[in-house]
């Protein structure tokens, strides 16, 4: 079935948070955020006098903390900022046009203080983000490290890498708008999960709270409940008595959305040079940002689980640190702590393959996990694969001994330009993060069914695929999706974590059935026949073995009351999305500049039901992990300001991607599926960036970090 | 992402346009693809817009002899398709062709490029190596500037308070090399490189169009293009960044400057598309 939101979300008719015109907004006064310049200093003054326009500091607000104990982001910055784009004031204005003239007026006294900026500046603790807690390490998760697995290796490689920040970029940037209603307060909110949102803003604010989400323009893990932001500006409208709206600029969102990804990862391979690896430490510090969000929780958690990667390892040892530094949160971003994982064992892999003169296929064919389910070390419970046979047909689709063949004509010939190969086999928890997820299915007037869903899709299609869904198991034409609103869907968790069909597929599922259950009682009072003589055919509810009979269609059945079913689903368990990618990159070596020339991958998330929103979460994935690889990255100054870099990638700077299928099921949910919404982005990057290296490798070059930028790759090889 | 309060005016010939840019704090909005973005940064914060995008007076190219006249509202898009540029001047076809995207090119003029003056843009080190000479208009009337003259510095030119661009005129030139090295599509230049003659123009490697005068000497007294090339980062200054320092700059340059005058020299295929 073709997707049936596209349309309106990349032409006109989407309706995002800057497009709500609801008549309880009219008269609105618009927000903006006077943000630190500087990243870490003590505020000795605010003087808003100059400012033609309301002005709130922290000083305004009478609200509780966000959480317990020092370390905890303030709604506003109090006494201390500790990053460029912390917020320090609101102002609101009724001319949104000079918003931007009445924050500039804004003054706002620094004293500096030393900025911390890097994991290691972190680790050292000469300078304490929170003095009173005596160390920037706010997180360690994973085991300690005895060594004794390597004792009997042949071979031990030991490499450090560094997994770069990233900025999730939505193209929608953060807004709100907020208005009070008869004591309760309604946000209309670009969110991934809009009963978070609620709850935290409610927790806040003392006061019950209805989120709205409309269209959302993109997320990526960045707009994961409520930011403090928000909170602020519901807290102001209350004050004024006026609702509020609010959307930052795109400079803005650069600094003050979260950003993603950032670990610099020691690690360390063994094995015998027939191949075996015998043993794996991954031991990361990640640099978890200004303020804990989930790079100091859930990214360390699922590095260390998904560590041993899609190999069977006697001995894995994993340890992240989550430090903190005077930098923009860094919080969770399309893999969340796996991408991280899945570049570390891969590079270990090729490091590893280098070492013993093996090629990378070989070495991975090797140590492939080949029964499940399987436990690692690290203890992740993989529930089903079939890992050789990913990688099997991506070599055979790209022709990978032909491309080895070439790639040596090359070298011989002398060719500036250097061809390399990739591989980047991967595993990945999905739907590992939440539990559980609501639904609500009804068969009203007409026929039309109406799904709530806890899941809040932001553009990966899920309502086109839940549509599927119903109107097949039901046999009815025209169903509507409805979610992201807390006072239509009872409960939800939301979307994240490529959990959406297997929870929020489940439950609609689930709910379906009892609607069919249901209907088939009422449909055999009605046809006046027992409720075991009754079945659907083609969206007709006939009595069973007489097809020519008069049957009940939908809109018979519910034409004097609908019918429904309320489910709250959380009977299943994470699955372990896997898959092979092949990437073959151009290297000129005379300017250090990659192209990407092929792109090939099995990505294998279980059963299929809706193949084209598959192929769409396929190819957005692939080109963020590419992104990664080759051009983006968030630097910055020894002083904590950003610099200037490069972020996004476009069609031109990609191939056709050859998309192989496979589809190996699993029995941890009814629908048999698993998570693709992170997939390409996990496997694409190593692949990417082992290509890079493999181009180069006759060079001398074993290890490039990410992003393989042209000046990297020229002093790599200069 | 909105600039500052501002007048706005439409003059609606180059007359008018000079009486109104007579006033203090008056800027000249031509395709508004380098002053709009600096306004919203509120980098620059103008009193008046003397908006003269529309004085079709100002928007044409034609053959005078050996010359090609430019009028200085000359779209990039007119640059890419006209068919005098395309025959006598098709490193200036070429060079436009390179800026931003397809809504850019249709908005940013020739004229507008070379008073911005960024060091990273296109088509005025194309200019410059075409050897333009610039025709200005203002309070004292009109002069001619050449290129070589009128870069003064990073976003720095030789136009005085009042005074407008109105045309170019650049000699008749058909031997030409165009390298533009970016990351990305749609990117300004981390370095390019222009040659038309006997002509090498760097471009991004200083704080304006810098000529590559080394390696111009060293052509002339018949060294190969592989050493000339060599000597194309001589002198100059570029920025060091993070993502590209100023060694990787010059580096990049000599390639560059290579491949184009290989291209130039007819060693190496391309043309415009």
């Amino acid at each position: 079935m073709a997707r049936i939101e596209d349309w309106a979300l990349i032409t006109s008719g989407g309706r995002y948070v800057e497009d709500v015109r609801d008549p309880a907004l009219a008269g609105c006064r618009y927000g903006a955020f006077v943000r630190s310049p500087v990243a870490h200093a003590r505020i000795t003054g605010i003087d808003g006098s100059a400012c033609r326009a309301d002005v709130f500091t922290a000083a305004d607000l009478d609200l509780p903390p966000a959480g317990r104990g020092p370390v905890v982001q303030p709604w506003l910055a109090r006494d201390v900022v500790r990053y460029v784009g912390e917020p320090v004031a609101l102002v609101v204005a009724d001319d949104r046009h000079r918003l931007a003239d009445a924050a500039a007026v804004v003054r706002v006294g620094y004293e500096p203080l030393e900025p911390v900026i890097g994991v290691e500046q972190a680790l050292a603790g000469e300078v304490l983000l929170f003095p009173e807690t005596g160390s920037n390490v706010v997180r360690v998760h994973g085991t300690s490290f005895d060594g004794a697995g390597f004792e009997g290796c042949e071979v031990v490689v030991t490499r450090t890498i560094v997994n770069q920040r990233l900025a999730p970029l939505p193209l929608e940037v953060r807004g709100a708008a907020c208005v009070w209603l008869a004591g309760r307060l309604v946000v209309w909110l670009p969110t991934q999960n809009a009963h978070a949102a609620r709850d935290l803003i409610a927790a806040a604010l003392g006061a019950p709270v209805r989120v709205i989400t409309p269209d959302v323009g993109g997320a990526f893990g960045a707009k994961m409940g409520a930011d403090p932001e928000v909170v602020v500006l519901g807290w102001a409208a209350r004050r004024l008595g006026r609702p509020i709206r609010w959307t930052e600029t795109r400079s803005e969102n650069l600094v003050a959305m979260t950003h993603g990804r950032g670990q610099r990862q020691t690690i360390t391979i063994g094995g015998r040079r027939d191949g075996t690896v015998l043993a794996f430490r991954l031991d990361a510090v990640q640099d978890a940002g200004a303020y804990p969000r989930s790079a100091a929780k859930l990214l360390p958690k699922f590095t260390c689980l998904m560590a041993a990667g899609a190999y069977r390892i006697p001995v894995v040892e994993a340890r992240v640190r989550a430090v903190l530094t005077n930098t923009t949160p860094v919080a969770s971003y399309r893999g969340a702590g796996r991408p991280e994982a899945t570049a570390a064992i891969e590079r270990a892999m090729d490091l590893f393959a280098a070492r013993i003169g093996m090629d990378p296929v070989a070495v991975r064919r090797i140590n492939f996990i080949r029964s499940f389910p399987y436990t690692t070390p690290t203890g992740a419970c993989y529930d089903s694969g079939d890992y050789h046979t990913a990688l099997d047909r991506v070599l055979a689709a790209g022709g990978y001994r032909e491309l080895r063949a070439e790639q040596e004509r090359r070298r011989a010939a002398g060719d500036v330009v250097a061809l390399g190969l990739g591989i980047g086999c991967y595993v990945e928890v999905t739907g590992g993060g939440g539990v559980g997820e609501g639904a609500r299915v009804v068969v009203g007037r007409g026929g039309v069914a109406t799904v709530h869903t806890g899941s809040s899709p932001h553009g990966q299609g899920l309502a086109s695929t839940l549509t599927m869904l119903v109107s097949h198991r039901l046999g009815v034409d025209q169903v509507i999706v409805r979610h992201g609103d807390t006072d239509l869907i009872a409960r939800g968790t939301g979307t994240f974590g490529s959990r959406s069909l297997q929870y929020g597929g489940s439950a609609v599922s689930r709910a379906v059935d009892l609607v069919v259950d249901r209907a088939r009682d009422r449909a055999a009072d009605m046809l006046e026949t027992a409720a075991g003589d009754v079945e659907l055919t083609a969206g007709v509810w006939r009595v069973r073995g007489a097809p020519s009979s008069r049957g009940l269609t939908w809109a018979e059945l519910c034409s004097a009351e609908e019918l429904a079913a309320d489910v709250w689903f959380d009977d299943a368990e994470p699955t372990y999305s896997f898959g092979a990618h092949l990437s073959v990159v151009e290297v000129d070596t005379e300017t250090g500049r990659v192209v990407l020339r092929r792109m090939v991958a099995v990505d294998d998330a279980g059963r299929v039901i809706n193949p084209e929103t598959c192929v769409g979460q396929r190819h957005g994935g692939l080109a963020q992990g590419i992104a990664q690889a080759l051009f983006e990255e968030v630097r910055h100054h020894p002083d904590g300001s950003l610099v200037d870099g490069c972020w996004g990638v476009g069609a031109s700077e990609l191939p056709d991607f050859e998309l192989l299928d496979m589809a190996t099921p699993t029995t941890r949910n009814p629908l048999g599926v698993k998570g693709i919404g992170e997939s390409g982005t996990i496997g694409s990057a190593p692949a990417v960036q082992n290509a890079v290296i493999d181009a180069l490798s006759h060079l001398g070059v074993d290890h490039l970090d990410m992003p393989a930028s042209p000046m990297r790759v020229w002093q790599a090889i200069s | 992402m909105i600039p500052a309060p501002f007048d706005y005016r439409r003059p609606g010939s180059v007359a008018e346009a000079l009486e109104l840019l007579a006033s203090p704090g008056a800027a000249l909005l031509a395709g508004g693809h380098s002053l709009l973005p600096l306004m919203k940064l509120r980098v620059v914060s103008p009193d008046v817009l003397v908006d003269v995008g529309a004085l079709a007076e100002l928007r044409y190219v034609r053959l005078d002899g050996d010359t090609v006249e430019i009028g200085a509202l000359t779209r990039f898009c007119d640059l890419v398709v006209d068919p005098v540029i395309r025959e006598h001047a098709p490193l200036l076809a070429r060079a436009a062709s390179s800026v931003g995207d397809r809504q850019v090119r249709h908005r940013g003029t020739i004229g507008g490029s070379l008073a911005h003056a960024d060091p990273a843009a296109d088509v005025p080190a194309a200019v410059l190596a075409c050897g333009g000479v610039v025709m200005v208009h203002g309070p004292d009337g009109a002069r001619r500037v050449h290129t070589r003259d009128f870069f003064l510095g990073r976003c720095r030119t030789a136009l005085g308070l009042g005074e407008m661009i109105v045309s170019v005129r650049v000699p008749r030139q058909t031997h030409w090399g165009f390298e533009k090295f970016t990351r990305r599509a749609l990117e300004w230049a981390l370095v390019g490189v222009a040659v038309a003659g006997e002509s090498v123009v760097l471009i991004n490697m200083g704080d304006r169009p810098v000529r590559a005068g080394v390696t111009e000497a060293a052509l002339r007294q018949g060294a190969s293009i592989e050493q000339a090339a060599g000597l194309a980062a001589w002198n100059t200054d570029p920025v060091d960044e993070p993502h590209a320092s100023a060694g990787f700059r010059q580096h990049l340059a000599r390639v560059l400057t290579r491949r184009a005058l290989q291209r130039a020299a007819g060693r190496v295929p391309g043309g415009l598309s």
